[in-house]
């Protein structure tokens, strides 16, 4: 408790000084192509395709509409059975053609439900709900404002943001810090989201400041994002915003990563098993402050969002603001349609993404980067070799995890082995595999890995529930038969015991008429 | 010679009592290795096995009356870790007791319910909720998928359905398998 009330104080210096976390990579930036002109909307398509998986730790929303229903833009579709969940929006007005199955991004290639919304074209809004005069609203105000806004986390975890935001104001929080440090090679979309709307992305962090209680806020972005840091201390000075700062990171993979941030800021460890809120910290991404803006200050909802279209399998990269359910080829069809030689379509950055079987995939909340990559991007795979404990992976490993050791005990279904060595701490960077000499796919093994674990802990909770079930029967059968026992033998006590009263009386009688019959006998002799 | 072989010999006899003294101090209240038998057999309590439940089951194993093989919703990968317990060989489910299947649950057909009660008492986890003469319904996320619900059903309105899949069970495959093989 000492010890966390020392760190909660050391990590109100956050951001003084810059720390350096456990190894991490310095890759190919790959930035400035997707940078040099300015964010352009993609225009409507002729339909939309808003999946109703939008959200982490949470199934399928239900949809609120049916076929054939017009819908207003910003108009709930769909609700999630935790009501803190969050809903998912019409991102434009239109008509409801269908609820199908369909392809999503999904690292699996899995198909999905989705809404599928025919525009109209006229861009009607819903009645909007914004908070009135936030800068002096409730706390409580402005999470509802969020939670209706269907917000999440936009860094790629998609987790809600009020329930996030909750949680952490309840454990009390000094330091909001907005995330704008991306760490993936190509993806921007933070970066001109920041040079574009610095004005939103301030008012976010008061917001969110606000929201969770927090006396300070921290944009923190990297040392390589050139005029950014300019752009946003300017929409400062003009803004009355108080107790925030531009705080430059080192731009070292993964940085970005919450863990490392913080590190970086403070020089703290949040503890594994852990919440920066155990140092009173909160980190949101700066997507998500301006999305928070957004809803509050102007009651929109979350029906688009900004994303980087890159790699040298497109014709002209550039950054895009896509309403959810844009189907992936309108946005390559706006940077001028892929190249001859491109390979792959993969979802998200370089080292952490995955690949899409088809451009039939819609836009989704979690989508911050489309990468179409050439096969000169692509390292060929190359055959896997024995493991020769070089170490490279441990030295690299940002959450000091030592990959060697998982990757044996996962690939020998050592699970309870692999939990307990910190599996569930590696944050998927994929920095090991990238060294990896042996050509190990580490990453792969480490997300089969993470999934099996979770797997197993449900199966072990479920087996857990009908064990305590099953005994909770088995005694309350023993009661019942005991009971009924008991009653019987109650019963058969108590007959016995009237018999036995009924012989007792019959004997006292016997013995009254005895005593008589002496007493007579005896006048007999007088 | 002798000098060597009596500190040793006197060493070997203490420790043998400290440890015999031990072993009885300490004795564990329940048989730990019927928990952790138990721990591994899934808890579906469907009494294939032969015996009435998973902790009777274990109990046999433990007492070598039954043999590993007999549990079907444990399957292989129950078979394997039993093994590896106890340190036996790992042998084929016996089809006596049955054959693996995908989890699933019991669905009650509401309209042809008659409210009779007999699947209640049969139901070993107590997820089937109804009164007499009203309709009974199966709490999904406690049903165990066990079967023992359909035989005394006089209307048959009880089926078994495979749980329906969710994108959010779906997990990364191991490597070098199909991406989406799950
Ligand atoms: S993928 Fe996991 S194990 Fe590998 S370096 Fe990243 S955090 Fe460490
Ligand atoms: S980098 Fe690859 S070869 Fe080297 S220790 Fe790690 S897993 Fe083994």
């Amino acid at each position: 408790m000492q010890r966390q009330a020392e760190a909660v104080e050391r990590a109100r210096l956050a951001g003084e000084r810059i720390h350096h976390f456990h190894g991490g990579l310095r890759l190919r930036h790959n930035k400035k192509i997707s940078c040099e002109v300015p964010l352009e909307r993609v225009p409507l398509p002729a339909r939309l395709f808003v999946p109703l998986l939008q959200h982490a730790g949470s199934d399928l929303a239900n949809a609120l509409v049916q076929p054939g229903q017009a819908v207003l833009k910003g108009e709930p579709i769909g609700a999630y059975e935790f009501p803190d969940r969050g809903f998912v929006h019409a991102p434009t007005s239109g008509t409801i053609v269908a609820i199908e199955n369909g392809p999503i991004a999904h690292p699996g290639g899995q198909a999905g439900m989705r809404v599928v919304i025919e525009p109209d074209g006229l861009e009607r809004w819903t009645t909007l709900s914004p908070c009135p005069n936030w800068p002096g609203a409730d706390p409580q105000d402005l999470l509802e404002t969020m939670r209706r806004a269907g917000l999440v986390g936009l860094g790629g975890a998609v987790f809600p943001t009020s329930t996030k935001v909750q949680g952490a104001g309840a454990a009390g929080v000094h330091t909001l810090i907005l995330n704008g440090a991306e760490c993936e090679p190509y993806i921007s979309c933070d970066e001109m989201l920041m040079r574009e709307q610095a004005g939103k992305v301030i008012a976010g962090a008061r917001i969110l400041r606000r929201a969770v209680g927090a006396e300070r806020a921290i944009i923190a972005i990297e040392d390589q994002m050139g005029v950014v840091e300019q752009v946003l201390k300017k929409a400062l000075a003009a803004s009355d915003a108080e107790h925030v700062e531009v705080v430059r990171v080192t731009t070292i993979y993964p940085e970005g990563g919450e863990r490392q941030l913080i590190q970086v800021l403070t020089g703290l460890e949040v503890p594994s098993g852990g919440l920066p809120q155990d140092l009173g910290l909160l980190v949101q991404n700066v997507g998500t402050a301006a999305a928070a803006a957004d809803a509050v200050i102007e009651g929109k909802p979350l029906i688009e969002r900004v994303v980087t279209v890159s790699g040298n399998g497109v014709k002209r990269p550039r950054n895009l603001v896509a309403l959810f359910g844009t189907p992936i080829s309108a946005l390559i069809e706006q940077c001028g349609g892929y190249e001859d030689d491109v390979q792959r379509l993969v979802l998200g950055g370089p080292m952490m993404g995955y690949a899409l079987p088809t451009d039939a995939a819609p836009v989704i909340k979690a989508a911050n980067c489309i990468l179409a990559l050439t096969a000169k991007d692509i390292q060929a795979p190359q055959p896997e070799m024995p493991c020769i404990r070089c170490g490279e992976c441990a030295r690299v490993c940002p959450a000091v995890l030592l990959p060697q050791t998982l990757h044996w005990q996962a690939s020998n279904g050592q699970w309870d082995d692999a939990r307990d060595s910190g599996l569930m701490d590696c944050i998927e960077c994929g920095c090991c595999d990238f060294v990896c000499p042996s050509h190990i796919p580490l990453l792969d093994w480490f997300r089969h890995g993470k999934g099996m674990v979770r797997k197993r802990a449900a199966e072990q909770a479920a087996a857990d529930l009908a064990r305590q079930r099953f005994e909770a029967r088995e005694e309350r059968l023993a009661r019942i038969k005991q009971d009924r026992k008991d009653r019987i033998a109650a019963k058969k006590r108590q007959m016995s015991e009237s018999s036995e009263s009924k012989k007792k009386v019959a004997e006292a009688l016997e013995r009254a008429r005895k005593a008589r019959e002496a007493r007579s006998g005896g006048d007999d002799k007088q | 010679m002798l000098e060597a072989v009596l500190p040793i010999a006197v060493l070997g006899l203490m420790f043998g009592l400290g440890l015999g003294w031990a072993a009885q101090r300490f004795r564990a209240d329940s048989d730990p290795v019927v928990d952790q038998i138990e721990a591994i057999l899934p808890q579906t309590q469907c009494a294939q096995c032969g015996f009435p439940g998973c902790r009777p089951y274990a109990e046999a194993i433990a007492s070598g009356e039954a043999d590993i093989n007999q549990c079907p919703p444990g399957g292989e990968a129950g078979i394997q870790a039993l093994a590896d317990l106890l340190g036996r060989e790992p042998l084929p489910l016996n089809p006596e007791n049955g054959v693996e299947k995908p989890p699933r649950v019991a669905v009650i057909d509401e309209k042809i319910c008659i409210g009779c009660t007999l699947c209640i008492q049969a139901c070993p986890v107590d997820a089937i909720v109804g009164a007499p003469k009203l309709m009974h319904t199966v709490i999904a996320s406690e049903c165990t998928g066990c079967d023992l619900c359909l035989p005394p059903c006089p209307v048959d309105c009880i089926d078994m359905v495979e749980r329906p899949a969710s994108l959010m069970d779906w997990r990364w495959p191991e490597p070098g398998r199909k991406r989406g093989a799950a």
